[in-house]
């Protein structure tokens, strides 16, 4: 797999005070069934070494982790290389159970936005209340970046991780890079 | 523009994360059905000035059907509740009736 | 003339002199002027023409309500038109130009417009351009066109950026005067989340201009005060120059920032569009000052009164050096003895009122200004500039009692609350006759999400002139509105104000109340489109009664300040006219923006490659690089051909679909949907969805499928893959991903929810790669890695391997007719995988081909297109697709439908194929022309072509069509009507034209 790329090619942009990045090649999954049951919760712990998240809460770190998607779907994170495997390993712990576990490592673009002012760049985009005491470090939210649909968490660093669809990763990378760009709202 | 809770995953999303799609509560006519029902189930609308129930999908949110129970012309939202149901829930009903009098929508009172 | 003083205007700073040009003139300004205070200080009184008589016009106004001092501004991509100079700050270089004249502001040709202005009343377009009809095209409409339009528009790129901001709050205040900074200050001690927006450059309204006390102080300290408290609240955010510009359902609002405006040379965006969500929004938003209707009130030099007070106080701009005051109520007064405070001659107030006012004209009298009571203005003399008034009783029909020299006249007419924002989302108003205006009313306020009232209104806005309750208003609009957002304000001890007291006012909606024609049809309403006293009652008369035919009738009100100067005399005129109480005749619906907003802050960052977002497949850069021409397909941009040095797009298509008949094509096919259906009880929903059956497909095997809407309509096709016991891939059309995704899920999640499925849009997780062309097994086996042979992957099976060090899902299945692979792999190496096929497909000839060579390859092949064959009235028995119909099934989607009986109709239009007789090509779209003609005297017809191609392999033109009883007419001839009138003949063909019996995909 020496010859993947992401959408984004490892592109890295800083801007004032505030870095946009690709976060290169990340294993994600998308886990369909029922959220309360037990083999579930192992199937998750298996491969992500975490447990099933709350209502709209990410417990991804380093790389390793999980988001709650909808009332029946997560998005798991693992190592890219070990997505299949981890796909593997949901299907055998869940076989008893009806559910749908899919590598969409490919499918996805992946980028972070820290430092200061980044909850504002966030806030040109989204129709999302960003304010600090609101949206807090571990929250995760399916919205829209501008005109496309995206997932996002904060993380306990204070960045924020943009999951998006891969064939407008380029749009959404230029559309926080030009907010960033125009400067602070001193607002939130 | 519109802010509705998603009944799933707790969000007021406002009206660009929303799909509208149309009349909540039909009642599906397939193969063996009269010609009146299933013209009834395909095109006949309620459409009234008051009380409407509607079907709206979080699109750009957790992916969910959910329905709503809003006043077209003040656009009170009455509540918003699963899909999965064949009728609105009894609070909702209340609180429409709290509102609205005597109202009547469909098989619904 | 108009000048600048030597002392005073507490709002510029005199040692920063500023340049700045108007109509190629070289002007001098300050720091902190306005354009408007600017250019009356070098005595630019007049500054554009009226729309329609082309009068001169002058400034009128100091705010956002100006209805004529309208300029164009900048050059080149910073040029834009219809920009109000009095609320453009000054800036180092500011050009502005004056508009709606030719050859010049002084001298323009429009004006002779006024000499017919007899001919030339109310209604004059409707009744004049109707007859005859021929003339509207080519005499009617040119004339409208010339002489419409205020601005010119710009001729380049904007040259500024734009953006947008979501912003939450609780309670947003609209208003950063007295009222709203007390609201804020409340809200903000609450610990509500608040935004305070004021649309101009500095806090606190009117209060300092009129002098106004508060808690014993000037109302400078207590606003200065009040700032740094707000300032230091951290849940308080203060914005200035931010308009309130609309107020909309469940709590939206729009605010509309102007970041540069005043200074071109910051950086960062122009304008910033703020989309606030709040709970509660308190609309503290001043009040308006009305005209009064008397002859002449448009001449330059002829000016709000408070207007003309705020240059003298804030720039120390003189508007003239003897100002008649002309008034029906206490508030003018101020403006008198402000300018004789500034050393100016004001001969007379002319006071309508028999008694008078109170408190400040005994102040006047006492500083020995001459006060004429129950008297009126009869006629403003003077054409381009004011040289005099004409004096008259108020009571009579404007017999001249007196005339005075002067060259200004300041006017007052009563105070119009700025309602706009309350009204927008449907507040509902009252008519206060005492003050003869329009109130809101409290409890019939907009309502929210729940019911709940969400918009409250302080202080003037709400009808308070006084600013001791203006302050108690705003402190309890405040309270209340972080009540209401769950918050529980302490109530802190309210800042008392204190000013003059006033004599009532007394409604005066004509002066003299007894006009004759001749006065009224100079009595002007709206300055800009040149409405007056005498349009309004025509239009009565005329039987236009609702005030929204009265205005459409008349254009009252449609200027660019939306008749926000207009609109109360006008419909107080109509009410007279009508006989009826103002209330009785309503006012106009009150629409957002408050005042115009800039488009580009309605687009935002949407522009240039933001404009929309394009969607790109993993192999788009190798398109880039090689002569790809895009067409759109959805947000995605497909090849539609690779050209090759000069060659033409025919040619290329030419090229390429030869190319893969005879050799090997690549198609990027990435771009086609995804979707993975899985679940104990996915065979029977794919049954639902599908019109044939999908259940029993082996593991292993591909089947083509149809889909149709609950109409019986076919609205996507494509292949389903069984992966195993329990799973499904389906093929979508590119467009169709995305809305069959969706599909799926409505019936999941809203019918069928006790079904056992899930399904996962996985169109992006792969790069789809088709090899078509008889050389394609050789390449891949170049490739090497899976055996691709007839025996192991026959057509219509799919398998799993590793192809050239790639983890691959091959599909069978051919869109072309020709032998053809389609590849997946994950899309992160699409790029490299396609690289491999290329070099290595380079001694098999190669070459990719785009959407042009994969239409017409199926169109010879006879394959339908969605989109093509279909349009949303069309079944699949119309195409002759029964075989992909199950017989056994009793149920699908569409299929009770289908047995309506006009879609159960023999004689409907079915899919055939056409060749022309000389072999050109159909113009598509072109109808079958049938005998006779319809009710309409249009030709009957029997059926229209759906796709038509040159054929490169057959050398001729092909088409497929659908025409009526088209299967049982094969060999009959029919004619089809071209563009240019003419008709061409074309033989009913089967439509598979190419390889009939599948000898080369089957190989």
């Amino acid at each position: 797999m020496s010859n993947a790329v992401t959408p984004l090619g490892g592109a890295k942009t800083n801007i004032g005070g505030l870095t946009l990045e690709d976060m290169g090649l990340q294993g994600m999954i998308s886990l369909r069934g029922d959220l309360s049951s037990k083999a579930l919760a192992k199937a998750v712990k298996a491969v992500t070494g975490q447990g099933v998240p709350e209502l709209r809460t990410a417990n991804v770190m380093g790389g390793k982790g999980a988001a709650w998607m909808s009332p029946d779907e997560l998005l798991l994170f693992v190592p890219y290389a070990e997505a299949d495997a981890a796909v593997a390993t949901i299907s055998e712990t869940m076989k008893a159970e009806h559910h749908l576990a899919v590598n969409v490592s490919d499918a996805r673009g992946f980028m972070r936005l820290s430092g200061a002012g980044a909850h504002e760049v966030m806030s040109k985009n989204a129709p999302v209340d960003f304010h600090k005491d609101v949206f807090t470090a571990g929250m995760f939210r399916r919205s829209r970046l501008g005109q496309v649909a995206a997932a996002f968490w904060l993380d306990a660093e204070g960045g924020f991780n943009v999951v998006c669809f891969r064939s407008v990763a380029d749009y959404v990378y230029r559309l926080l890079e030009v907010s960033a760009e125009a400067g602070a709202v001193d607002a939130l | 523009m519109l802010t509705l809770q998603c009944p799933y995953c707790g969000v007021d999303a406002e009206e660009t994360e929303l799909q509208g799609g149309g009349e909540a509560h039909l009642k599906r006519f397939g193969p063996g059905s009269n010609d009146d029902d299933f013209e009834g189930y395909l095109f006949l609308r309620e459409n009234q000035k008051g009380i409407h129930f509607e079907r709206w999908r979080h699109a750009y949110g957790c992916g969910k059907w959910f329905l709503a129970a809003r006043h077209t012309n003040t656009l009170e939202v009455f509540g918003t509740y699963p899909a999965q149901s064949t009728e609105p829930p009894q609070h909702i009903k209340d609180a429409i009736s709290a509102k609205l009098p005597g109202w009547k929508w469909g098989n619904f009172s | 003339m108009s000048t600048r003083l030597a002392k005073g205007g507490r709002l510029i700073d005199s040692t920063k002199p500023l340049d700045f040009t108007f109509n190629g003139k070289r002007l001098k300004g300050y720091e902190g002027d306005s354009l408007a205070s600017a250019l009356l200080a070098n005595d630019q009184m007049m500054v554009g023409r009226s729309f329609k008589y082309h009068r001169p016009r002058g400034i009128v106004a100091s705010g956002a309500e100006e209805p004529n001092a309208l300029v164009n501004l900048g050059t080149g991509g910073k040029f834009e038109p219809n920009q109000r100079v009095t609320t453009q700050e000054l800036f180092d270089g500011l050009t502005a130009t004056s508009q709606n004249h030719w050859p010049s502001l002084e001298f323009d040709i429009g004006a002779v417009n006024q000499l017919f202005a007899r001919f030339l009343p109310a209604g004059f377009y409707y009744k004049m351009f109707i007859h005859p009809r021929p003339f509207w095209k080519h005499i009617y409409e040119p004339f409208i066109r010339q002489s419409a339009g205020l601005g010119k528009a710009p001729t380049e790129k904007d040259a500024d950026t734009y953006e947008h901001f979501y912003f939450y709050c609780d309670v947003a205040v609209i208003g950063g005067g007295i009222a709203g900074l007390a609201a804020a200050l409340e809200a903000g001690r609450s610990g509500a989340r608040v935004l305070v927006m004021e649309q101009e450059a500095h806090w606190g309204g009117r209060a300092v201009v009129d002098g106004v006390m508060i808690d014993g102080e000037p109302a400078e300290q207590w606003i200065d005060n009040t700032l740094a408290e707000l300032d230091a609240m951290e849940n308080v955010t203060l914005r200035e120059r931010m308009m309130g510009a609309g107020v909309y359902d469940h709590g939206y609002v729009l605010g509309y920032e102007r970041l540069t405006d005043h200074d071109p040379k910051l950086a960062g965006p122009r304008h910033r569009l703020w989309r606030i969500r709040t709970k509660q929004i308190v609309t503290a938003t001043g009040a308006i000052e009305r005209p009064l209707s008397f002859a002449g009130n448009d001449i330059p030099g002829v000016m709000l009164a408070a207007a003309m007070r705020d240059y003298l106080v804030n720039y120390g701009v003189s508007v003239g050096d003897r100002t008649v005051v002309v008034t029906n109520n206490d508030d003018a007064y101020r403006t008198a003895l402000a300018l004789v405070d500034a050393g100016l001659v004001v001969p007379a107030i002319i006071d309508a009122r028999p008694q008078g006012g109170g408190e400040l004209m005994e102040e006047a009298i006492a500083r020995g200004i001459r006060v004429e009571k129950g008297r009126g203005i009869a006629k403003v003399k003077g054409r381009a500039r004011v040289t005099g008034v004409a004096i008259c009783a108020q009571e009579g029909e404007g017999a001249v009692l007196a005339e005075i020299d002067c060259d200004a006249v300041a006017m007052s007419g009563g105070w119009s609350p700025v309602v706009h924002l309350w009204s927008h989302c449907g507040g509902k108003l009252n008519w206060d006759a005492d003050q003869a205006m329009f109130r809101p009313d409290a409890t019939r306020a907009p309502t929210g999400d729940k019911g709940q009232p969400f918009v409250i209104t302080a202080g003037t806005a709400n009808g308070h002139l006084y600013s001791a309750e203006v302050l108690v208003d705003g402190y309890t609009a405040g309270r209340t509105a972080a009540q209401a957002a769950g918050f529980t304000p302490a109530a802190t001890e309210a800042a008392v104000g204190e000013d003059a007291s006033q004599a009532p006012l007394l409604p005066i909606w004509l002066m003299p109340q007894g006009a004759g024609h001749a006065l009224k049809s100079k009595a002007w309403l709206d300055f800009q489109n040149d409405v007056k006293v005498s349009d309004i009652q025509l239009a009565a008369r005329e039987g236009y009664e609702s005030v929204e035919h009265a205005k459409r009738y008349t254009t009252i009100g449609m200027a660019t300040d939306q008749g926000k100067l207009s609109n109360i005399n006008g419909l107080a005129i109509l009410s007279q006219a009508l006989d009826e109480a103002i209330p009785n005749v309503g006012t106009t619906t009150f629409r957002p923006p408050y005042t115009p907003i800039s488009m580009g802050s309605i687009g935002g960052a949407a522009r240039d490659e933001l404009f929309q977002p394009i969607r790109k497949t993993p192999i788009q850069g190798w398109h880039d690089e090689n002569g790809a021409v895009y067409e759109p397909v959805g947000q995605w941009r497909r090849p539609y051909t690779f050209t090759r040095g000069g060659e033409s797009k025919h040619d290329a298509v030419k090229r390429e679909i030869l190319n893969t008949r005879n050799n090997v094509g690549l198609l990027d096919a990435s771009t086609l949907g995804k979707i993975i259906v899985k679940g104990p009880d996915a065979g029977k929903f794919l049954d639902m969805l599908y019109t044939n059956m999908m259940s029993n497909l082996p593991v292993g095997k591909c089947r083509y499928g149809l889909m149709c809407s609950e109409n019986g309509f076919l609205m996507d096709d494509g292949v389903v893959a069984r992966i195993d016991e329990e799973t499904w891939l389906c093929h979508t059309t590119t467009g169709g991903a995305d809305r069959i995704h969706g599909w799926m899920e409505d019936w999941l999640q809203c019918e069928w929810w006790d079904w056992k499925v899930y399904t996962a849009n996985v169109t992006e997780q792969y790069a789809q790669i088709a090899v078509v062309g008889p050389k394609g097994r050789q390449l891949l086996e170049k490739l090497g890695g899976m055996d691709v042979s007839k025996e192991t992957l026959p057509f219509m099976q799919w398998a799993d391997g590793v192809l050239g060090g790639f983890n691959a899902r091959v599909y069978r299945i051919s869109f072309s007719g020709e032998l053809s692979y389609e590849i997946a792999v994950p899309a992160s190496q699409g790029r490299a995988f396609w690289d491999a096929l290329w070099s290595a497909g380079q001694e098999f000839g190669v070459m990719p081909y785009g959407t042009e060579g994969l239409h017409v390859m199926r169109a010879e092949k006879g394959f339908i297109m969605i989109g093509d064959e279909t349009d949303g009235t069309v079944i699949p028995q119309d195409l002759n697709l029964g075989w992909a119909i199950s017989k056994k099934k009793e149920d699908y989607l569409g299929k009770r439908a289908q047995e309506r009986s006009h879609m159960a109709d023999p004689n409907r239009w079915k899919l055939v194929g056409l060749e022309t007789l000389d072999g050109s090509v159909l113009p598509d779209g072109s109808y079958a022309i049938a005998q006779g003609k319809n009710a309409n005297g249009q030709r009957n017809t029997q059926g229209r072509v759906t796709s038509t191609y040159y054929s490169p392999t057959l050398g001729r033109g092909i088409a497929m069509g659908l025409v009526h009883n088209g299967p049982d007419r094969m060999g009959e001839v029919i004619e089809f009507n071209t563009t240019n009138g003419g008709t061409i003949k074309a033989k009913i063909v089967d439509p598979v034209f190419y390889d009939k019996e599948g000898a080369k995909q089957n190989v």
